[in-house]
């Protein structure tokens, strides 16, 4: 996989995600496609040729030039508040990608996926989600981890994973959606193992949120008997 | 020159000489792992050189902690973007480790408990330019950044400081690693922005 330069992009459409998160989407011209799970270098260039360079996880995948990134605003950010306060359709910005072959999940294999996120960690398992609706194939589980339901990216769409065969179990750290009579708190060992795939039927599992929540999910999925080659995992922040 | 982006630039960091191309200064210590962090006892831990005549020089934990160790106040730069100036460490230098190992080949795989590995140059790892490390800003090592020890060759990105570090192999050819495999450029000096294929 050899990584092309830097690509001009412009953005097409922001779309907001919740109060803290946006979906943009970007046409980058010659874009060569991706698979699901992949992610993006984005540079953005002031006036004054100062640039910034962050890493982002992409929703969309295959063939298509225009991709999909769910930006979540990190408070003290350079590049996060520009693309979630500032960025409008027209603007232009730069792409390299799409990088990283580890994190990703093609389809034409057999096992079972199971999909972990905590909040904006949903993005790239998006990716996967959509991949799995379009094509078919094994069965998957997404489990979601949000503060609240106002915390998560992609909400509608997950609701209607359900649709395409995908089983969603949602988590809430703080606070449910109305009528909600489950538990509220960081997910426990025993409720992660009524969430998902037993490690009897060796999926492959993706862990994608906060250092914290992937460091807890990882070691209670090998404590469970998932062998760690089969748990794949991304994270973002600091430790 | 690159296009500009409308509006963009009010909020910045910080520059700083020290800073290699592509990089921002973050006081936080992120975590980069491709899976969940192994458990190492110290009592079953041991770290081992194998050479093409089949030598194998292996150190357990109190071995490897008899060795004279240095202290190395440096920066760490990540391939996400992230550098991290003044770190402070301690652990063994690999001139120590290959005091009395005997090969002809010049590059080496390093190999991690879970299975990681990584590719360098042995003239990479010599002449004080890597250790074994076990101590971060005077703390044992923390799991999540490699404890018990990991490689550091902190002139390369920090991929190649390969956590929970258990050996390394010598290779007549420099093969790709893990993550070499995965994307990532072959060498990594991040002074020449080395980060992809």
């Amino acid at each position: 996989m050899i990584v092309a330069d830097w690509r001009p992009a412009r953005v097409l459409e922001v779309v907001p995600a919740n109060t803290h998160a946006k979906i943009l989407r970007i046409s980058v011209p010659g874009w060569p496609g991706n698979a699901a799970g992949q992610h993006v270098d984005i540079r953005l260039t002031a006036e004054d040729g100062y640039q910034a360079v962050r890493s982002y996880s992409l929703a969309s995948y295959g063939p298509d030039p225009v991709i999909e990134l769910g930006v979540d605003e990190v408070p003290d950010g350079e590049v996060s508040p520009y693309l979630v306060e500032d960025a409008q359709p027209g603007d232009e910005l730069e792409v390299k990608g799409p990088l990283g072959g580890y994190f990703v999940w093609r389809p034409g294999g057999e096992a079972r996926v199971q999909l972990i996120a905590g909040g904006s960690g949903v993005v790239p398992l998006i990716a996967m989600a959509r991949a799995r609706a379009d094509a078919g194939g094994p069965p998957f589980r997404l489990l979601y981890s949000v503060r609240t339901p106002d915390d998560a990216l992609y909400r509608d769409e997950v609701m209607r994973l359900a649709e395409h065969g995908i089983d969603v179990t949602w988590v809430y750290t703080r606070g449910g959606p109305p009528g909600w009579t489950g538990p509220i708190g960081r997910i426990g060992p025993n409720a992660l193992a009524a969430a998902t795939w037993p490690a009897s039927d060796a999926p492959d599992v993706y862990v994608c949120g906060p250092t914290g929540f992937v460091e807890a999910v990882a070691n209670e999925l090998v404590q469970l008997g998932h062998p760690a080659q089969k748990v794949r995992t991304e994270r973002f922040g600091g430790a | 020159m690159a296009a500009f982006t409308r509006g963009f630039g009010a909020r910045r960091r910080e520059s700083d000489p020290n800073l290699p191309p592509g990089q921002y200064l973050t006081e936080d210590f992120p975590v980069l792992s491709a899976g969940p962090t192994p458990r190492v006892p110290l009592d079953s831990w041991a770290f081992t050189i194998r050479t093409e005549k089949g030598e194998a020089t292996t150190w357990n934990w109190d071995q490897f902690q008899a060795l004279p160790s240095e202290e190395i106040t440096t920066d760490i730069h990540c391939v996400t973007r992230w550098s991290k100036l003044g770190t402070h460490w301690r652990g063994v230098s690999l001139d120590t480790l290959f005091a009395d190992v005997n090969t002809d080949l010049d590059f080496t795989m390093v190999h991690s408990y879970g299975g990681y590995t990584t590719n360098v140059p042995l003239e990479e790892l010599l002449d004080g330019q890597a250790w074994i490390t076990y101590e971060f800003e005077g703390e044992p090592l923390d799991p999540e950044h490699g404890g018990p020890a990991r490689l550091f060759v902190p002139h390369l990105y920090f991929w190649k400081s390969a956590k929970w570090v258990r050996g390394i192999v010598m290779q007549a050819h420099d093969d790709p690693g893990f993550w070499e495999q995965n994307g990532y450029n072959i060498h990594g000096d991040p002074w020449k922005e080395e980060r992809y294929w």
